[in-house]
This record gives C-alpha cells, sequence and structure tokens, in this order.
C-alpha cells in the first residue's frame, strides 16, 4: 500500500519558544504509526536513486519495506550492513543533499524522510533490541590502534572488531566521540546515543585510552614498537581559525570550538558543573555553517535575548543543513546576511561591545562555483553585543604529521592518503576523515573510517 | 584513574603532590605542564610538572589553592585518584646551546620555575636561581633550589628572610656585578615577568618566560588560550607555554587572564561556605 501524501509527515518537535531556553533534544522523533505512515511513502523504486546519493550506500528502499511491515528490528539490521552510527547519521546527515536529495518523491512534493525513518529504527533498536552483540570473528591476536574516537575512528575500531582485531583506541580528550561529543550540541545529539555507541564497542572488546595525545603521549611510531601492526588515524580537523581582524582578543570573543567545548563537552549550562562561560546578552555569531548554527542556538539557551548569525553571502549559499537553519529562525535566530565584520570594539576594561561590518553584495562566481561577495562602499555599521563567536571554519592540526616520521601531507594541509583505502606515505598508517578532507561530515568520517578498516584488513592479510 | 600518591605541604596555601600517570611520566620533560580533572563536575587546569619519575609512573605537581578547583585539589589525600590527567603537553623547555642562566622565580612561580632550573642544572648548565617571595612564611623550595641549581638567592619583599627587595634588583645587581648570562628565565605574576623584561631588554640579554592563559583542551583545538607574541597570535598550549619575553603583549595577557574573575569568586563562596570545599550534590 502506498501513501499519496505528499509531504513528509512532520517531526514531533519541543515548541521553538520552550526548546530555545532547554537543552532538551528538539525533535522527539516519529512513533511507530507515523514511522510506518511514512514508510508507505517510498516507492520502492528498483534503481534506488537515494541509495545512490548516500556516501556509505544504505539500502534505503529494504530498510523502509520493513519499517512499513512494521519490522523495525529488521529494519535496523538492513542498515547497520553498511553504516555503523545510524541513530546519529539520521540525525545529523545533511539529507537534502544525500538521499533524500536524490528521492524521485521530491520531485513532486518532499522527498521519503529518509533521514527520520534511519533514526526511527535505530532509536527502536537501542530502546527493544535484543542487545545481542554484532557477529564477530574470532580474536586474530593481532592488534591495531585507532587515534581520535571521532565518527571515523569509532567506525573504523568497529569494523577492526567484527574482523577479530584487538583493537584499542587512542583519545586526548578525556571523553569519546570527537565533535560528536564536544562540538553538537545535546539539543541535537543526545550524548547518551554517543555514549551507547561507545559502550557497545567497549562491549564487543575495543580497549579505550582517553587522556591519551598521540604526538606528545606518545607517537605513532611508538605505537608500533608497543606491537600495534597498523594505526589508524582519525584525529579531525579541530584547529580552530580568526578572522584576523582588530579586537580578536578582546574578552569575549571565543571560537565556536571553546565555545561548544565548555557547553557541550564541559557541560557549562549545567549548574553542578564549575566550566566557567561568559553569559552574554547579545551575541554575534560569524560563520553560516553547521558550526554557526549550533553556536547560536547555543548562546540563545545560555540565556542571550539577542543572537545574530552574520553571513557574508545569502541564503542561497548558506552551507548549514537546512533543518538547522528552519529550527535556528524558529529559535529567534536573526540573519544578518551579506555581511562581513571588520573589527570587533571594546569597552576600557577590554570587554567586546560591538561589531563592525560592512554589507556586502554577490559579485560573479568564484572558482567554486558561487557568487563572490564583494564589499559595498562606505556600508559600515555597528551591531551592539557583548560577544563574538567565530565559526569561520577549523584547520588541520599538524601534531601528528610534526611526530610520525616519514608521513606526508596532502595539498590541503592535511594527512595525505588515498581516498579509497586510507593508505598513507607511511607503511602501515591509514588515516581518514576530518584529518585527511578537512571539515566535512560524520557519515563521510565514517565511510572513511569503515573503508580503512578493509584495507587494514588486506594490508595485513598480506603481511602474515 | 590517577592515584595520589604523596601529599607535601609546602607552607599554607601550595602543596606538592606525587600522581601516578604512566603515560604521562613516560614521556614528560622539563617546562611541560598537564591537564587535570578532579571529578566528574570538574573544569580542566593546567599545571606545570614539577618533576617525573618514568619508572615508578609517577609525575610531581606544585600548586597553589587559589579558587575552586585547587581547593578541591586540597581535598585529595594519599590513596584517592584524580579522575582525569592528561600530558604532557606543551613544548619543553629549549636548553641546547646554553652554558648560563639566570631564573627567576616569583611566588608560585617558583614551583613552575622549578623544573626548568633543575633540568637546566641537571644537564651541566650553570643555573643562578633568583627565587622571590613577599614574606618568610611563604617561602618554599628552598632546598630543592639548593641541590638543584648552581647558586640560590632568596628574595623577600619585605626583608624577612634573604635579602630585601624584589627579584629584578637582585637580577639587575647580578648583571651589573659583571655576571654574564645566555638567558634569563622568568616565571611568575605577570607583572613580575614584564618587569623583568623590561630590565633584561636594557641589557639585551634573551629571556624567555613560561605564560599561563585560560586554557580547555590543551592541545590547540579551542583557542582559548591565544596569547599575543611579536605582534602575532599563538596558542600558548601547543606554541608555548614559553616564549621569548621580551615580545609578549604583557597588557593583553593580564587583561584576558581576568575574563572569568567575577564568576571564580562566586564559585569560591560556595566552595568555602557552602560544601567547605567537598561537592554537595554527589
Ligand atoms: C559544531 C559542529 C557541528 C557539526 N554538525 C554536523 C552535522 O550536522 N552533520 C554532519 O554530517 N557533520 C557535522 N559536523 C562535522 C562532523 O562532525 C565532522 O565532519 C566529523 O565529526 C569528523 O569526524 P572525524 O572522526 O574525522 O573527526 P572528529 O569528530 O573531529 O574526531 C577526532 C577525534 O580525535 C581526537 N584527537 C585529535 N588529535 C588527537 C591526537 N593527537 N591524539 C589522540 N586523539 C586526538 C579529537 O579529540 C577527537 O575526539 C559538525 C561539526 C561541528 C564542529
Ligand atoms: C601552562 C600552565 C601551567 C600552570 N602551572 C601551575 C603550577 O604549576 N602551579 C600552580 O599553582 N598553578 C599553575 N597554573 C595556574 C593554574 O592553572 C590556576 O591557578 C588554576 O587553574 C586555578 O583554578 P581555580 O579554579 O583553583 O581558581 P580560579 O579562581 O578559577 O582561577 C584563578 C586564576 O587562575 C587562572 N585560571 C583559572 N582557570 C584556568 C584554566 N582553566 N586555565 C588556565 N588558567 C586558569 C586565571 O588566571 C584565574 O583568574 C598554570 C597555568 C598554566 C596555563
Ligand atoms: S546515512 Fe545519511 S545519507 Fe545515508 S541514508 Fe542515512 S541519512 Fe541518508
Ligand atoms: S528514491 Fe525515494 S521513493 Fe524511491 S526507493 Fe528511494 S526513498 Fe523510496
Ligand atoms: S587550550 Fe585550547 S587551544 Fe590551547
Ligand atoms: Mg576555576
Amino acid at each position: 500500500m502506498i501513501n499519496l501524501v505528499k509531504e513528509k509527515n512532520p517531526m514531533p518537535e519541543q515548541d521553538p519558544m520552550v526548546r530555545n531556553k532547554n537543552f532538551k533534544e528538539v525533535s522527539t522523533g516519529y512513533t511507530a504509526d507515523m514511522a510506518i505512515n511514512e514508510a508507505m511513502r517510498c516507492l520502492q523504486c528498483r534503481k534506488k536513486p537515494c541509495t545512490g546519493g548516500c556516501p556509505v550506500r544504505v539500502r534505503i528502499p529494504e530498510f523502509i519495506a520493513r519499517i512499513a511491515a512494521g519490522e523495525f528490528e529488521e529494519a535496523y539490521q538492513v542498515i547497520s550492513t553498511t553504516s555503523s552510527l545510524p541513530a546519529i547519521c539520521g540525525r545529523v546527515c545533511p539529507q537534502e543533499n544525500q538521499c533524500e536529495g536524490r528521492c524521485v518523491q521530491g520531485l513532486k512534493g518532499e522527498p521519503v524522510a529518509i533521514g527520520r525513518l534511519e533514526r526511527f529504527a535505530a532509536d527502536w533498536h537501542r530502546e527493544h533490541g535484543s542487545g545481542e552483540a554484532a557477529a564477530q570473528a574470532d580474536s586474530n591476536g593481532r592488534k591495531v590502534a585507532v587515534v581520535g574516537s571521532g565518527p571515523a575512528g569509532l567506525a573504523c575500531a568497529g569494523d577492526l572488531i567484527a574482523k577479530g582485531y584487538g583493537v584499542t583506541v587512542y583519545e586526548s580528550l578525556h571523553k569519546e566521540g570527537g565533535v560528536l561529543a564536544y562540538g553538537i550540541p545535546e539539543f541535537r545529539l543526545p550524548k547518551d546515543i554517543v555514549s551507547s555507541e561507545v559502550s557497545a564497542l567497549k562491549d564487543r572488546g575495543v580497549c579505550f585510552i582517553n587522556n591519551a595525545v598521540v604526538g606528545m603521549s606518545m607517537t605513532v611510531d611508538e605505537l608500533f614498537e608497543d606491537g600495534f601492526e597498523a594505526v589508524f588515524v582519525g584525529t579531525g580537523a579541530g584547529l580552530p581559525q580568526f578572522m584576523n581582524i582588530p579586537g580578536e582578543n578582546l574578552l569575549g570573543v571565543y571560537s565556536a570550538n571553546e565555545y561548544l567545548t565548555r557547553i557541550n563537552l564541559m557541560k557549562a549550562y549545567k549548574p553542578e558543573y564549575d566550566t566557567p562561560i561568559q553569559i552574554s546578552r547579545k551575541v554575534a555569531v560569524i560563520g553560516g555553517g553547521n558550526v554557526a548554527m549550533d553556536a547560536a542556538r547555543c548562546a540563545k539557551r545560555m540565556g542571550a535575548e539577542e543572537v545574530h548569525i552574520v553571513y557574508r553571502r545569502s541564503m542561497e549559499e548558506i552551507p548549514a543543513r537546512q533543518e538547522e537553519i528552519h529550527h535556528a529562525i524558529e529559535e529567534g535566530i536573526h540573519f544578518q546576511l551579506l555581511t562581513n565584520p571588520v573589527a570587533i570594539r571594546g569597552t576600557e576594561k577590554g570587554y567586546v561591545c560591538g561589531l563592525e561590518c560592512v554589507e556586502m553584495e554577490l559579485g560573479e562566481p568564484d572558482a567554486s562555483g558561487r557568487r563572490r561577495p564583494v564589499e559595498k562602499k562606505d556600508s559600515n555599521f555597528v551591531l551592539e553585543v557583548d560577544a563574538v563567536i567565530m565559526a569561520i571554519g577549523t584547520r588541520l592540526n599538524k601534531l601528528i604529521l610534526e611526530t610520525t616520521e616519514n608521513l606526508s601531507a596532502n595539498s590541503r594541509g592535511g594527512i595525505g592518503a588515498e581516498e579509497e583505502t586510507g593508505a598513507t606515505s607511511c607503511p602501515g598508517v591509514f588515516a581518514g576523515g576530518d584529518a585527511v578532507t578537512g571539515a566535512a561530515t560524520v557519515i563521510l568520517a565514517m565511510g572513511a573510517g569503515k573503508n580503512a578498516a578493509d584495507s587494514i584488513d588486506r594490508y595485513l592479510e598480506k603481511r602474515v | 584513574m590517577y592515584e595520589i600518591i604523596s601529599k607535601r605541604r609546602l607552607n599554607s596555601t601550595i602543596t606538592w603532590l606525587v600522581i601516578k600517570a604512566p603515560l604521562v611520566a613516560r614521556k614528560a620533560r622539563p617546562g611541560q605542564f598537564i591537564i587535570l580533572r578532579t571529578d566528574e563536575y570538574g573544569e580542566r587546569i593546567p599545571l606545570t610538572m614539577a618533576g617525573h619519575d618514568s619508572e615508578k609512573g609517577t609525575i610531581d605537581i606544585i600548586y597553589q589553592a587559589v579558587g575552586k578547583t585547587t581547593l578541591l585539589l586540597d581535598q585529595f589525600e594519599v590513596g584517592d585518584a584524580l579522575l582525569d590527567v592528561v600530558g604532557p603537553l606543551g613544548r619543553p623547555t629549549e636548553m641546547e646551546g646554553l652554558k648560563r642562566v639566570a631564573v627567576v622565580g616569583g611566588g608560585t612561580g617558583n614551583a613552575l620555575a622549578y623544573p626548568i632550573a633543575k633540568g637546566m642544572y641537571d644537564t651541566g648548565i650553570q643555573v643562578d636561581m633568583i627565587a622571590g617571595f613577599q614574606t618568610k612564611d611563604v617561602v618554599i623550595l628552598e632546598e630543592e633550589f639548593r641541590a638543584g641549581t648552581s647558586n640560590l638567592y632568596i628574595t623577600t619583599d619585605d626583608g624577612s628572610y634573604g635579602e630585601k627587595g624584589f627579584t629584578t634588583d637582585k637580577l639587575k645587581a647580578l648583571i651589573e656585578s659583571g655576571e654574564k648570562y645566555d638567558e634569563v628565565v622568568a616565571v611568575g605574576p605577570p607583572v613580575m615577568m614584564k618587569f623583568v623584561c623590561q630590565l633584561t631588554a636594557k641589557y639585551g640579554i634573551k629571556t624567555v618566560v613560561s605564560l599561563t592563559a585560560y586554557m580547555v583542551d590543551g592541545t590547540g583545538m579551542c583557542g582559548g588560550c591565544r596569547v599575543v607574541i611579536g605582534g602575532e597570535n599563538k596558542f600558548a598550549c601547543v606554541d608555548g607555554p614559553e616564549f621569548d619575553g621580551q615580545l609578549v603583549n604583557w597588557d593583553e595577557l593580564i587583561q584576558r587572564n581576568s575574563f572569568y574573575k567575577e564568576q571564580e569568586q562566586e564559585d569560591m563562596v560556595h566552595v568555602c561556605r557552602l560544601t567547605g570545599g567537598v561537592r554537595c550534590h554527589d
């Protein structure tokens, strides 16, 4: 039976004016009935264009058919043959550019809500699943080290342990998850979900060593001396960038990484935690990506009366996920588009009191195909704010490159690795995720971790 | 978990802890620091390693109780364990080519100066240590400095112990009397380091300082620890914590270090009055 409604089943959500004051999850998830109803919108296209849009080729029509039949655990099992973190990807994938962007239902109406269904199946499994561990090969007695516990590292560790390797994950922070733990806020990705993915890996035998900064606490080369036969590097792209405009060191200027880490990892929003953070009244967040949306929505929830997203292009070019922009607008975030900051102003005591900006207009398309913003003459104005959060992107931390002998960089300054295999210039060292590509997406990082696990397996089989 | 192996009070507010942290001890070098978290609700604070024993797998820290987290740290006794210790972080002290160095420590800064002075002395560098304190009661590490440096000069602001005066007075006197230093190292309150740098600039002596900036991760991920060196932003945790003192923008550093003063003072009141230092919510 096919459901002919052209729109997605709406996602139950907290009211915007309520949720912008708490950190509980914004979207509360489909009920079983909603999920079945939505699943029946899928036409079961034989050519599966949706799957072609998914970086890890989730068998979409198949799992949706299981949901339509009310076989939720089976739906989860179909997804988990190709994806390691469905509860997470269902929530954070930019579906409009991936699976849902190719869905034929999207031609005349809204695409099937693939992400929401994926989330539903994964949540159902977490709450009702048998808890039986995934199929696992017998231990082969060989050890592989994974550096970094973001989606790339977690996916790689999961696939390696399933193949019988002994896996140890080294993480520099005190908590596992990478950006999933310190960057993406609780209201978009509850930390319990990340913890349960990590616990599941621990139950399957993956060993996690936190507080270990590879390059400082030990080098990659020393991991080999300690008996690891291969190393996967999934250290992300965590080095924050600033604009190099006057006033950036005033009190109240944060990198998004710092602001989000204080809130998400260090729980500054909970009174029982000691982490200090500025309580701001009016905040400007510079940038237009997911990171900027997260910082702005966090600032609102921390009590700011006014929060502005300052972005130099227009709504057409804004890179954040549609859903996040939509949610941000609903929550009362102002969008100051076609605007570029030129200086931050401070009080005598050094506190931020304003952001000087210029208006922009769109000129000719640049190399990336997007129309290049150019300054409008004499259009300077000052936005009165007491905090400025820089969310203009991150670069790669050079620590591993600088401390690993013979490891080469790629043209972007990341770790040089073959896209398909993750192989680097050092035998036995593999890399993937943001550490290679620069800031990208959870699903691409996860896919890179899985590919690397396969090629580590092939590499070690040859090296008996 | 990171067990406390020994605890020794050096004066009424400064304490020496030996902590089990084998991964850190294995690689630690003078000038490097750790970041610790006492318990789940705790913030991450950086502390310099005063020493380490790679065989026993232990590291030493000397801290002054100044606010909530360090007061909480005071509650930990031998046998208790800290939740998190990460390190070693930061660049080790550069010693290459040095023959003769003056190390200047001010107050708690002496705790941070000690591993640098001793580390240099252990590699054969002649080290004149000038350790400055407000008054006799707070003098720390006298025996350690005497054993771990070539010459020790103690100064107190009020003259109650050692020579009366500031560390800069003593350093100036030594330089004026003809002592030749390849380098001066200054560690203490920013104002003291600033004055040392002004003095040594006149004599053209390179001066290294160890900067304390607000830190979260300690790995270059947050940018909260940025300091201006020679007009350029650097991250104290990965590019430092030691920098050429004559290039530091001191006024900005002092300003940035006051960012959370209000919240910290409120927190202090909570520790002292409500919980007597112990957390009440677990
Ligand atoms: C605020 C924010 C919001 C985002 N929102 C989305 C979204 O909605 N959808 C989406 O698809 N993507 C989003 N992204 C991007 C996505 O999170 C990343 O692309 C993804 O997490 C990259 O995964 P990774 O495993 O490569 O690295 P990371 O997640 O960065 O993990 C790297 C891990 O390695 C650790 N590490 C680093 N150096 C060392 C070392 N030397 N030794 C040991 N450990 C080390 C780090 O502490 C970290 O835990 C967002 C990113 C941010 C910052
Ligand atoms: C690289 C480095 C090495 C250090 N080594 C030592 C040491 O060996 N012994 C020692 O006694 N102290 C050392 N400090 C200072 C120590 O980190 C602070 O005294 C401590 O964080 C105070 O925390 P609190 O909660 O007890 O006090 P608070 O009242 O919260 O803070 C008091 C002051 O300490 C500083 N501070 C607070 N939080 C941080 C933080 N997260 N990061 C950096 N500074 C902070 C600020 O200037 C603040 O005004 C070092 C700092 C740095 C950056
Ligand atoms: S993993 Fe992401 S892109 Fe793939 S089907 Fe799921 S939501 Fe779509
Ligand atoms: S393209 Fe859309 S309708 Fe077709 S199978 Fe995929 S999800 Fe179903
Ligand atoms: S402490 Fe975060 S970058 Fe230095
Ligand atoms: Mg504190």
